[in-house]
Formats: C-alpha cells, sequence, structure tokens
C-alpha cells in the first residue's frame, strides 16, 4: 500500500513537472538561428564582423546591455553607474561597478572582479589586434577595489564613460581561461577563441569556422528557468534573400539578420505566413562616400587616393559645386521605394539618431531639385560637351562608382546613374563582392579602405548611443594610407580643421545638450560640404518563426542580446 | 608555324569535281539528314538574328529605369515584362545576347587557335610532346576561379584606361576564358595527330617529299576538323556559361551592362513574382547552349566518313 502511494506521487510529481515545463530551461526544445554571413571566432574582441560579435553575445555578457530603446540596463552588475549614485567620479575620470555576486562562469568558478580587470587588459595589449579598442579610449587603468568591485580610470575627464564593457562588442571573458592568450598569443588561442567560457545563456559545444556553432543551454546561468532553449544552431553561408527564405517561407529557421532584400520580395515571402520581419531604426545610413584625393589610374601606389596632407586633390570632387549638384539630384525617395519600402526613410544626415543629436538644418536634399543641380554646375563653369557629359579645363565629370555585390545595391546603383545622367554626369558602376570589398586585405585594391574609385557607397553605424568616437572618425588623423595598413576611418579623406576642433572638444565636454550641438555641428561640416552624401535611413530587417516568442529587436546592441528570455 | 585556317582539300575536289560531289556537298547532304542538327541550326540563327537585329526590332533603351513600371507583366510595350526598376526585359535579353554571344564566339576562337596549335604541333613534333602537354597539365591543373580573380585584378583598371570600361572588360573577359579553356582541345587535337601521322597517307606524302607544314595542313588538319569543330560548339557553351558564373561573383562586366548570367542572376529573388526575368534569360542560355550543342553532334557525324557512308 506505501509502496503504491508512493508510484502515485510519483506519476503525480511528473505531470505536475511536465505541466510546468515551459517556464523551465531547456524546455523549448531546439533553436535555429541562420547569419547569411558566417562566424568565423565566438570572441568578440578578434571579431571579423557584427556576425562574430552576435555568435559572442549567446555565450559571454558585457557588464552593461543596451535595450531596444536604446536605455542601459544592467547585466553584470548591479546597477548602472552615475555621478549621482557615486559609481563615476565627480571629476569624471574614473567609473566603477559592482558586479553581481551570484554569478557563475559556465565552468562552475564564480565571476570576479579580476575578471573584468583581464579582459580590459587582454583588448588594450597593444599586440593583441583588438576590435573592441575604440571602446576603451582614454582608458589608463583597471583596477579590481574587491573580488567584486571594478574601477575604470579615464586619462581625460570622460563625459560618457560607458565606453568598456558596455554592449555586445566588449564583454567580459574569463580570465583562468585566456591568461596564455595575451597580446601577440591572441589569434592563436583557437580552443578559447572559438570556445570561450562565458556567463551568458549558452555554451559552445562545437565551433565549425565559417559554417556553423553549435550551442546547448548553460546549467549555470544565473536565471534559473532561463534560457527556454535546451539547444542552439547558429548557422552561417547564403545570402540574404536566402536566409529571409528560410525564416519565412519554408520555416527550416527561427531568425535570420541583416536582410537587405527588396521590399516586394520580403513582402511576398513574409505572405507564406510562417514567420514575420520586423523593422528597426538605429544608426545605419546608407550613404555616398566622395573620394577627396585624385584616385587616377595612371597614378602609382604611392599617390593613387593617398592623401598627402592635401597635395593630392580630386580633379573635379574637389570642387563642393559639384558635390552640391550630385547630391541634389537624387530622388532619394525612389530609392526607398525601389529597395527598401518600410525598411528605409530618405535622410540627410550621416548622424541620424538618437533624436537628441538630429540636425535639422540638412533638409535640402530630401527634395530631387535637377535645375538647381545644373543651375550650380553651369555658375561653375562646368559646361556641357557634344556628348553630354559637363567638363571644364578640359577634365570631365566623369565617375567611377562603385559598391559592393548585392541586388539591391546594384539598383540603387543603376537609379543613381539616370539621376546623374540629367545633370550631364557620366557614372561607370562597378560592384565588388562583400568579402572583397569590406575584407580589408592591404593587399587588394578593390577594399573599400584603399578606395580606388571617385564614389562608393555603403552602410556604416555606430554601436550604443553616443556618437563620440563616431564623429571621430572623421578628423584628418584618421585618414587611411599605408603608414596606417588603410585601418583609418575616414574614408573619405577630408581634412577640415573646425571639424578636428569639434572633435577635441566633443571629448571634454559633459553637458548632453553641448555635446548634441557639437554632434550636430559635425554633422553639417560633412553633409553640408558634402564629403558624405547620405542617402537612406536603413532600419535593420530581421525575420523571426511565428512560434518564437519574446524577440525585442534591438538597433543599440546584439540581436541576439536577450537569447535568454526566447521560447516557443 | 603557321596556323592557316583549314580550307577544303581543293586538289582532289577539282580534278574530279565534274564526275563526283565534293566533300562538302557529301558533308552539308549528311548534315542535312541529322534532324537534331538542322533543328539546332534553325535555331541558333533564329536568336543569333533576333539578337543581331534587336535594336531595330524593338527600340527601347535596356538600360532606362522607368520606376513607376517596376515588376510588370507582358504587355505589348514590355513583351517580357519589366524588372524591379522598370526596366525593359525584351530589350535586355536582346541587348544581354550580343554581349554574351560575342564573348562566346570569340572566347572559342581564341581557345580553338590555341587548343589547335598546341594540340598539332604536340602530336606531331616528337620533341615538343613534352614540354607543351606538361604545360598543358598545367594549365588543368591551375584552380581557374582564383587565377580569374588575380588575372582581372591584376589587369582591369590597365585595360580600363586604355580601352574604356566595356571593351576593356570584354577584351579581358574573352582573353581569360579563353586562356583557360584550350587544354581539352589540345588534348583531343593531339591524339587524334598521333594516331593519323603514322597512316600510310601521311608516309607517302613524306616519301614524296612534302614539307611538313604542307602535311600538316594537307593531310592531318583536314582529319582532324572533326574534333576541333565538336570542341569549338562546346566551348561556345562554355564560354557562355563561364561568363554567366564570372557576372555572378560580380567580376565581369560592369552592373548595368547585362548580359544572360546577371540577368538570370539578378532575376532569382524575383523568381516567384515576376517569373518572366529567371525564364527568358534562361531559355535564351539554353537554347543557345543546346543548339550549339546539337550543330556540333551533327557536324561531327557529317564529318566522319565511316557515319556518312561515303
Amino acid at each position: 500500500m506505501l509502496r503504491k502511494t508512493g508510484v502515485i506521487t510519483a506519476a503525480v510529481a511528473t505531470a505536475m513537472l511536465s505541466a510546468g515545463a515551459l517556464a523551465q530551461r531547456g524546455s523549448a526544445g531546439h533553436l535555429n538561428i541562420l547569419y547569411w554571413q558566417a562566424a568565423s571566432t565566438v570572441n568578440p574582441y578578434l571579431s571579423g564582423g557584427t556576425k562574430d560579435i552576435e555568435a559572442g553575445s549567446m555565450v559571454l555578457d558585457p557588464l552593461v546591455h543596451y535595450d531596444e530603446n536604446g536605455n542601459m540596463v544592467p547585466v553584470l552588475v548591479e546597477e548602472i553607474p552615475t555621478v549621482e549614485n557615486g559609481g563615476v567620479a565627480s571629476d569624471l575620470r574614473s567609473i566603477t561597478y559592482r558586479i553581481r555576486k551570484d554569478v557563475q562562469w559556465s565552468d562552475g568558478t564564480p565571476l570576479t572582479a579580476h575578471d573584468v580587470v583581464f579582459s580590459g587588459e587582454y583588448c588594450l595589449h597593444p599586440d593583441a589586434g583588438c576590435n573592441a579598442a575604440s571602446y576603451f579610449t582614454d582608458v589608463t587603468g583597471f583596477e579590481a577595489l574587491d573580488d567584486h568591485t571594478v574601477k575604470i580610470s579615464f586619462g581625460v575627464a570622460k563625459p560618457f564613460p560607458y565606453g568598456p564593457f558596455v554592449g555586445s562588442t566588449s564583454p567580459i571573458i574569463q580570465k583562468a581561461q585566456f591568461a596564455d592568450c595575451m597580446g601577440a598569443r591572441a589569434q592563436e588561442c583557437t580552443e578559447q577563441n572559438f570556445g570561450p567560457i562565458g556567463t551568458g545563456p549558452f555554451k559552445v559545444d562545437e565551433f565549425r569556422a565559417n559554417d556553423v556553432i553549435t550551442f546547448s543551454a548553460n546549467e549555470r546561468y544565473r536565471e534559473a528557468d532561463k534560457p527556454a532553449f535546451a539547444t542552439a544552431t547558429f548557422k552561417g553561408g547564403g545570402d540574404a534573400a536566402s536566409a529571409a527564405r528560410a525564416v519565412l517561407e519554408t520555416g527550416e529557421f527561427d531568425y535570420a539578420w541583416n536582410l537587405q532584400v527588396e521590399p516586394e520580395v520580403l513582402a511576398q515571402m513574409a505572405a507564406a505566413g510562417k514567420g514575420k520581419a520586423s523593422t528597426a531604426f538605429g544608426t545605419w545610413v546608407e550613404r555616398l562616400i566622395v573620394n577627396q584625393t585624385n584616385d587616377d589610374t595612371g597614378l602609382g601606389a604611392d599617390k593613387r587616393s593617398l592623401h598627402l596632407d592635401g597635395a593630392n586633390p580630386h580633379p573635379f570632387l574637389s570642387d563642393p559645386a559639384v558635390r552640391r549638384a550630385l547630391s541634389l539630384a537624387i530622388d532619394r525617395q525612389i530609392l526607398v521605394d525601389a529597395g527598401y519600402g518600410v525598411a528605409g526613410q530618405p535622410t540627410c544626415n550621416i548622424l541620424p539618431a538618437p533624436a537628441v543629436y538630429v540636425s535639422a538644418a540638412n533638409n535640402e536634399c530630401l527634395t530631387q531639385n535637377v535645375d538647381e543641380a545644373n543651375r550650380i554646375l553651369d555658375e561653375a563653369g562646368w559646361i556641357r560637351g557634344d556628348d553630354g557629359v559637363r567638363a571644364k579645363d578640359g577634365v570631365r565629370i566623369s565617375i567611377l562608382y562603385q559598391t559592393s555585390t548585392n541586388s539591391v545595391r546594384q539598383g540603387t546603383q543603376a537609379l543613381v546613374k539616370q539621376m546623374w545622367e540629367q545633370i550631364g554626369v557620366e557614372t561607370e558602376l562597378r560592384n565588388i563582392d562583400a568579402a572583397v570589398f569590406f575584407g580589408g586585405d592591404p593587399a587588394s585594391p578593390d577594399t573599400y579602405n584603399k578606395f580606388y574609385a571617385d564614389i562608393q557607397m555603403y552602410t556604416n553605424n555606430f554601436d550604443g548611443t553616443d556618437p563620440e568616437s563616431y564623429m571621430a572618425n572623421w578628423a584628418c588623423s584618421e585618414i587611411p594610407g599605408p603608414e596606417n595598413q588603410w585601418l583609418g576611418n575616414n574614408i573619405q579623406r577630408q581634412c577640415v580643421a573646425e571639424y578636428d576642433d569639434l572633435v577635441a572638444q566633443m571629448s571634454q565636454t559633459a553637458v548632453l545638450e553641448e555635446r548634441a550641438a557639437l554632434a550636430k555641428r559635425m554633422n553639417d561640416i560633412i553633409v553640408q560640404n558634402h564629403y558624405m552624401i547620405p542617402l537612406i535611413w536603413r532600419g535593420s530587417v530581421i525575420a523571426y518563426a511565428n512560434t518564437l516568442k519574446g524577440v525585442r529587436q534591438n538597433p543599440w546592441d546584439s540581436g541576439l542580446w536577450n537569447v535568454a528570455d526566447w521560447h516557443r | 608555324m603557321t596556323t592557316t585556317p583549314v580550307s577544303p582539300p581543293a586538289g582532289n575536289g577539282l580534278r574530279e569535281a565534274h564526275v563526283h560531289r565534293s566533300q562538302w556537298t557529301d558533308v552539308w547532304l549528311a548534315f542535312r539528314n541529322h534532324t537534331g542538327a538542322v533543328a539546332g541550326m534553325v535555331v541558333f540563327s533564329i536568336v543569333a538574328l533576333a539578337v543581331l537585329a534587336g535594336p531595330w526590332l524593338h527600340d527601347v533603351d535596356p538600360q532606362y529605369l522607368d520606376i513607376r513600371v517596376k515588376n510588370q507583366g507582358p504587355s505589348l510595350a514590355h513583351p517580357m515584362g519589366t524588372d524591379n526598376l522598370g526596366r525593359d526585359m525584351f530589350a535586355q535579353v536582346l541587348a544581354g545576347g550580343r554581349i554574351s554571344l560575342a564573348v562566346g564566339v570569340t572566347a572559342m576562337l581564341l581557345s580553338l587557335v590555341v587548343g589547335t596549335v598546341v594540340g598539332v604541333l604536340a602530336g606531331y613534333y616528337h620533341r615538343l610532346d613534352g614540354p607543351l602537354m606538361r604545360t598543358t597539365d598545367l594549365f588543368l591543373a591551375l584552380p581557374l576561379l582564383p587565377l580569374l580573380l588575380v588575372i582581372i585584378m591584376l589587369f582591369r583598371d590597365t585595360l580600363r584606361t586604355a580601352f574604356g570600361p566595356e571593351t576593356g572588360i570584354f577584351l579581358l573577359i574573352v582573353f581569360v576564358i579563353g586562356i583557360t579553356s584550350w587544354m581539352q582541345t589540345a588534348r583531343i587535337v593531339r591524339g587524334d595527330v598521333l594516331a593519323i601521322k603514322e597512316r600510310e597517307f601521311v608516309t607517302a606524302a613524306h616519301s614524296t617529299g612534302t614539307r611538313e607544314r604542307r602535311i600538316i595542313t594537307r593531310h592531318v588538319l583536314p582529319n582532324v576538323l572533326s574534333p576541333i569543330l565538336v570542341s569549338a560548339t562546346l566551348g561556345i557553351a562554355n564560354a557562355i556559361i563561364t561568363e554567366s558564373a564570372l557576372s555572378f561573383l560580380g567580376l565581369g562586366f560592369p552592373p548595368d551592362f547585362p548580359t544572360w548570367g546577371r540577368l538570370l542572376f539578378d532575376g532569382v529573388n524575383f523568381m516567384t513574382i515576376t517569373p518572366a526575368r529567371v525564364i527568358w534569360p534562361g531559355l535564351a542560355i539554353s537554347l543557345t547552349v543546346l543548339s550549339v550543342n546539337y550543330i556540333g553532334d551533327g557536324l561531327r557525324d557529317a564529318l566522319d566518313p565511316r557515319l556518312r557512308g561515303a
């Protein structure tokens, strides 16, 4: 009798367990994620792009995340340090985080302040080739005050001290695992880079470079009932359209990212009813970069597209009138309708968000004005020749316009070419495979860094909500050249003294309103001189299965920032 | 060595013309009886004619964008509909065909000349056999795509400056395809030449003191004509497809320069919205390649005296 009761009790208990299983860790089965660019590492510090950072965010946590509205939320810390709560020093030269005491690494050891100190020193090592170094600008040291308190000091007053360890680009890695991987050895530690021990919701089971990563739930994750998924696959490869199809139309995958696909194609896939596409607007702007240096094919590698302190100006794009006319001749709404739909809006700013930083001074370009563009060119002395192409002193306005291979971009190229024909500008189009164009190989002439063309087009953005380091990209010192392996960010090779002054000012200004005014002024210098011609404020488009719940699309941080909360 | 174009063995023909039909009449009669070959010839002629006379039949600028009429089905104004930027598909297929066919034929001729010269020399002169065939092996062993990448990267800008973007890239692509597809022809031709040079009529020509160049052009070349012609037809098909692959990788012509391969590539995403975008260029590639292959098949049968029954 007693025995029988026991059996019944066990049966009831089992039944109750399975009934409550919806909220249990691992109860939702398997999660299929598709990134059409495959991950080549799981260590965001050595990443080759967003795909690696987002793969890493399944495993590694930063101290603080941005949520979908751009607000900071504490992850591994008790609270966000501010001047008010004493976390940020009143002279703005240090920030102190208090680490949560209940967090364990997936191998069972506790997370301590020493891991945070180590992560910072790992990235700041001069030989490490750390991808997140710009997040650590002006950092002079890390110090563990005790096992759960870490202080980060800055060499200057840092009005926005939330660079290091905020957002998925600079997460915390385990000191015990990476201790032998400092500096030049960072790249050699394949075992560590491909399978970092983390505090995140998943741990790496198997990593196949540039192909697929398999994850299983981290049973020591700090929230007892999460993640809902027992296992996950992070598959790479293919292209944006096939990734969208795999989620929306065939339902093979649960989540796909960065879907730059024509709107009508996406709408048709979504009509299959397996999933939905969603858009969030962050800081992505598709823009034309206008080369300020001479890229003539006749020039040698020691001159072509090199700034040489202004001694090598572009034959016609150095004329502001030409640049302004090029911008005015473009009907941005048509570009949006043809290639972006709801995932894009015309813009005249390089800095399109957050709202406080958006300049209202540049709306001229929102309406196409071919007559005005023609008038400007006539006035500046660019006269149409017999072939319809404008020229001055023997220099014809004939533009080589390059971008990466993507059908939306080729569509935009074709439309822009036709618009420029109306103002007597000849355009030659070129498209380059994205792996080469963005590959950054210093030996290749086809990278966007080398910029062996007159105009090129791509999207750029910044993580988080503070534009300081983003706007600093276009200082004179950032002009790419052989001396910095073409790694400078000032791709258009502008050099404006006033701009550089503003960059310096911003790094010393604490008040938000003043910072916003400085950022707007920098934005205006760039777009009113048309060193870059903004075209479209792009939303990031993701697709996820109808059965997948809890996705909060986040344009400010990794798209997988809250993967722990996802469920069926 | 010269590469005199193959001409009919006129000597015998002239002397016996009043008694017999010439060899080429025989070939033509046999070819005419090959249904597939005749059908192929007709289809290929139609495609070639349409593509060449296209601009007079349908004078719409293939590059003109009219975003208001995007993704349209077939209509009187746009017989094959329009693409997602409002370009006329029919005009694009015609313009693309001119380029694809020009690339196919030119690259084929180049690879044919190189392949035949190498094959005949290697087969006929024993001392050249080793070096030439090892060179052939070397080319066969080269990984094609990386080679193409390097060649295009190295010479694109030079040719662009010298000949302009379109002619420059045309020359480059023709050269690249031609130079990487002659090896099969060379091997087949060498094999046939090896067999033929041991035959009695070649020995007879030797014994009457005929010079070697005459022997090659009069006796050897006409007898290896059939494999050469067959590989020529296959070469056209191969070149059209290689050009498509290059365009696909973004290494071919500029994106606003339609070829059949690029049209197909661009249309893939729109397959379910406007199927015409893949059907027409795909059909054009398939029909051309298939008809050219049938012509080759018929030519081979017609050129083989045993099959011809002459």
